[in-house]
């Protein structure tokens, strides 16, 4: 099945090494548009005839359009929007990297809560407002020592996963990157100061 | 009207023969002993419909009737044998309780018919425009549980207006007409309205359980009128009025708060000692009043089954299990603690309050766990038979001190955040395992996500019971799927959802066919089956050749011509309920069915290849089908039809249809 555009060929032929027949990742071309398409898998298909099936390519599958790789389908795939939305609001919870509202849960206290990371413009403000929240204190940050010497320590849990040690990082990529808080105790925090 | 005569020899001749008429139905009509349709011929039913004369209910004595009692009045006298072998068939009849096989005794002849209709006390109707309410509640005049299913399963993902029917208002009054000793009653994707619960609550004094999946259209008012009327039957020796009410249960229906109209329906439960053995409310979205709920739990000492809603903090389900240690269900709800400034007890306590559930098989919930509390339930795990934690974002690090101790785990729900670590884990563990399913925290098609075929096929390796899975992911390779035909042999449902289109085995790059081929062939009990990823015609070609028992398919992005979809029209025998979305059968598919679609409960293709033309043809041929073309968008794109979704009817074609679904004729 020839293609009229030249530069769609090439494009083509850089990618032929990965037989994909499917919809591919993120490298798909930005320039489909969304069909709800009842044709033909993939436009590869019609060129490198490798189907084994031996069905005919109607005339049908010329088109060949497939959406971009993260398109939104209606309906696709069949999850109930009940479900959907129940875990929506969980992910909007856990504000993935959004850095606005973070739960905050305190060693050896089995309730959490919940601040507003917007909020504040710098870590000291922070701090203040953790040790008014849960009647602690964490005795002054050093960029060696952490906050040693203190009975409680405030750390984060990064968009890697990771648990640090609040103030570590500049302020504003703390609260890009924060998921959320936990006040561990002095003792347990040691080990997560700089190296 | 027959000539009693050549029905009294045709009796004697049965009898002389040592036929047992029973066993006669079943060997005609083999019954698997599930939950789904009947198989009978609409046809058949038609005629016998148009044929039963009106004195079809002259019988009016109870069960059990006297066998030298009188005959129906309005018949010409039958022979004494004659009448003791309808009575006798009533009194066996009364004792069958699989539908199927009920419908097939309703086809032996018309004594039979009439008989099993005075003697079927379940109705169930697969379909609510299957036919009008008042033909139900003419043939069957002795009901007491009701279950009606109303819109397709495809309306669930939008793919379908939301106000396209399935109202229950017409249901509720016919069936408060007929039959005011009603029981239960449970409704499937239906719409009901708070009116339509409040004519239950005050039309069935003898009512019990309500129990509503997938609804919507009613609000925390109708729930108070439930919660406030069905009871009050006064004991016979004492002034105690009871709540009759045992279960009521929502589940994932739409209830949500709607401003000023919001009713503390909780409170509503009165004040007495319930009856209450199930409540079930995890899909409310709105809070409900603890200190009410508290006390209805202290109040109700048989409740078994309660499933809270995320309204219902870790420190509120404490107290309730301090209450409810009988619990055998248990909905957890949040699972995490919110009270502000609130000093909660300590995570031990709540450890404590769980030992004391000794009776917990069951736990679900979850809604916004905080992973530290999971250990809290670490001495129910051993007990548990099925764990949901579906709504729970949990990795396999916190996943496998849990499931560590799951030995007895039969059905598992669970998100991929587990990854293909935690299947091994739950592989590795529970070893009865019986249903699983598996979800996609992020649904979104990508190349890699975080559970495969690995994780798969650790679970067919260890858990060799497995009957139903439903499993979603990025990515699944023939082999795994071979493997998992093999390995669980036992498999009834076998859903899998590669949530990339289109896409082939990533290690052979071949299309999936051969792994669902091995499905349908090896797994000989399949009855439930849903397909994606990549396919040709020829995995159509299997499940028609091997997929003699599917009775439910789904198909998705898949097959190339109408030869996939002529297979399994052609092949499956059994098949009662097909849903097709953007695959490219057409017209020539479409007419290959017509032999069938009277046997099936309902045909759902949207954006395949159909014209309006051919399904004319289809309307016109079998007249009692109703061929509903749903249009979602504005532009009407021709010929082509975007959605048509059939279904056979008694009644013709329903009169609420809304403007934009075009009923063809």
């Amino acid at each position: 099945m020839e293609n009229s555009s030249g530069s769609y060929e090439k494009e083509l032929n850089l990618e032929a090494t990965e037989l994909r027949l499917g919809l591919p990742g993120s490298d798909e071309p930005e320039k489909r548009s969304i069909v709800r398409s009842n044709k033909r898998s993939s436009p590869e298909a019609s060129e490198e005839e490798c189907i084994s099936n031996g069905s005919d390519v109607t005339s049908d599958h010329q088109d060949n359009v497939v959406p971009p790789a993260k398109a939104q389908v209606v309906g696709w795939p069949p999850i109930r929007s009940y479900r959907k939305n129940s875990l929506q609001q969980n992910k909007e919870e856990q504000s993935e990297g959004a850095g606005m509202f973070v739960k905050v849960s305190m060693a050896g206290a089995p309730y959490l809560r919940k601040i507003d990371l917007k909020v504040y413009k710098s870590y000291p403000e922070l701090l203040k407002a953790l040790e008014n929240m849960f009647k602690c204190t964490f005795g002054e940050y050093s960029e060696r020592e952490g906050y040693n010497g203190s009975e409680y320590a405030p750390t984060y849990e990064d968009k890697d996963g990771d648990w640090m040690l609040v103030g570590d990082v500049p302020w504003h990529m703390f609260v890009s990157s924060c998921k959320r808080l936990r006040i561990m105790k002095g003792s347990e925090a040691k080990g997560l100061g700089c190296f | 009207m027959e000539n009693p005569n050549a029905k009294a020899q045709r009796h004697r001749q049965l009898r002389s023969n040592n036929i047992d008429p029973i066993k006669q139905m079943r060997e005609n009509h083999p019954s698997t002993n599930s939950e789904d349709d009947q198989r009978s011929s609409l046809l058949d039913l038609a005629r016998a419909e148009i044929t039963e004369s009106s004195n079809s209910k002259t019988r009016t004595y109870g069960g059990f009737p006297d066998p030298g009692s009188g005959s129906g009045p309005s018949e010409p006298q039958a022979p004494f044998p004659d009448q003791v072998l309808e009575n006798v068939l009533e009194n066996v009849l009364h004792f069958l309780s699989s539908r199927r096989d009920r419908n097939a005794a309703s086809l032996v002849c018309r004594s039979w018919y009439r008989a099993e209709a005075l003697t079927r006390s379940e109705l169930f109707i697969g379909n609510c425009y299957a036919l009008s309410p008042t033909r139900a509640t003419t043939r069957f005049t002795r009901i007491k549980s009701v279950t009606v299913k109303g819109k397709p399963r495809f309306a669930d993902f939008d793919l379908m207006p939301p106000d396209w029917g399935a109202h229950f208002t017409p249901w509720a009054s016919a069936l408060a007409q007929a039959y005011p000793w009603l029981e239960k009653l449970h409704l499937k994707r239906m719409i009901v309205t708070d009116a339509d619960l409040t004519l239950l609550a005050d039309s069935f004094p003898d009512f019990r359980e309500l129990v509503l999946v997938c609804c919507d259209g009613f609000g925390t008012p109708g729930l108070g009128a439930v919660a406030a009327k069905c009871r009050y039957r006064s004991h016979l020796y004492s002034s105690n009025k009871l709540l009759l009410l045992r279960v009521l249960e929502l589940v994932e229906s739409v209830v949500e708060a709607v401003g000023d109209e919001e009713v503390d329906w909780i409170s509503c439960f009165p004040d007495s000692q319930t009856n209450m053995e199930s409540l079930v409310f995890d899909c409310i979205e709105c809070p409900i009043n603890f200190e009410a709920l508290d006390s209805l739990v202290a109040r109700s000492p048989r409740l078994k089954k309660l499933r809270l809603n995320q309204f219902v903090s870790m420190a509120q389900l404490h107290r309730l299990l301090l209450r409810a240690p009988q619990l055998t269900h248990l909905g957890t709800g949040s699972f995490s603690a919110n009270d502000p400034g609130g000093v909660g007890e300590l995570v031990q306590d709540y450890t404590t309050a769980f030992e004391a559930c000794r009776s917990l098989v069951c736990l679900s919930g979850f809604r916004e766990i905080w992973a530290d509390y999971l250990p809290t339930i670490y001495p129910v795990c051993a007990n548990l038979t099925s764990l949901n934690l579906s709504y729970a974002d949990v990795n396999a690090h916190q996943l496998k001190p849990v499931i560590r101790h799951c030995h007895k785990l039969q059905i598992f729900w669970v998100l991929d955040s587990i990854c293909d670590e935690g299947l091994q884990a739950v592989a590795a563990t529970c070893k009865d395992l019986r249903e699983l399913r598996v979800f996609p925290v992020d649904a979104r098609e990508g190349t890699e996500g975080p559970v495969s075929e690995v994780g798969f096929e650790a679970i067919s390796q260890g858990c060799r019971k497995l009957e139903s899975i439903l499993y979603f992911c990025q990515r699944m390779t023939n082999a795994a799927v071979v493997a998992m035909s093999k390995n669980c042999p036992d498999l009834v449902v076998f859903r899998l959802c590669i949530i990339g289109r289109y896409r082939p085995d990533p290690v052979t790059q071949e299309p999936m066919d051969e792994g669902f081929g091995a499905i349908v062939m090896n797994c000989k009990k399949l009855t439930r089956l849903a397909v994606s990823g990549l396919l040709t015609d020829r995995a159509f070609e299997y499940i028609g050749r091997y997929g003699k028992l599917v009775r439910t398919l789904s198909v998705a992005f898949a097959g190339d011509t109408d030869m996939g979809l002529k297979y399994v029209l052609e092949g499956c025998p059994n098949l009662q309920k097909l849903e097709i979305r953007d695959s490219p059968f057409g017209d020539g598919a479409l007419r290959s069915g017509l032999h069938h679609y009277y046997n099936m409960r309902f045909l759902w293709m949207s954006t395949c290849k159909l014209t309006r033309q051919a399904c004319q043809e289809v309307a016109q041929a079998l007249p009692n089908l109703v061929l509903e073309v749903i249009n979602n968008s504005e532009e009407n794109a021709g010929d082509d039809i975007e959605v048509l979704y059939m279904y056979r009817s008694l009644d013709g074609p329903r009169d609420d249809a809304p403007i934009f679904v075009n009923i063809l004729h």
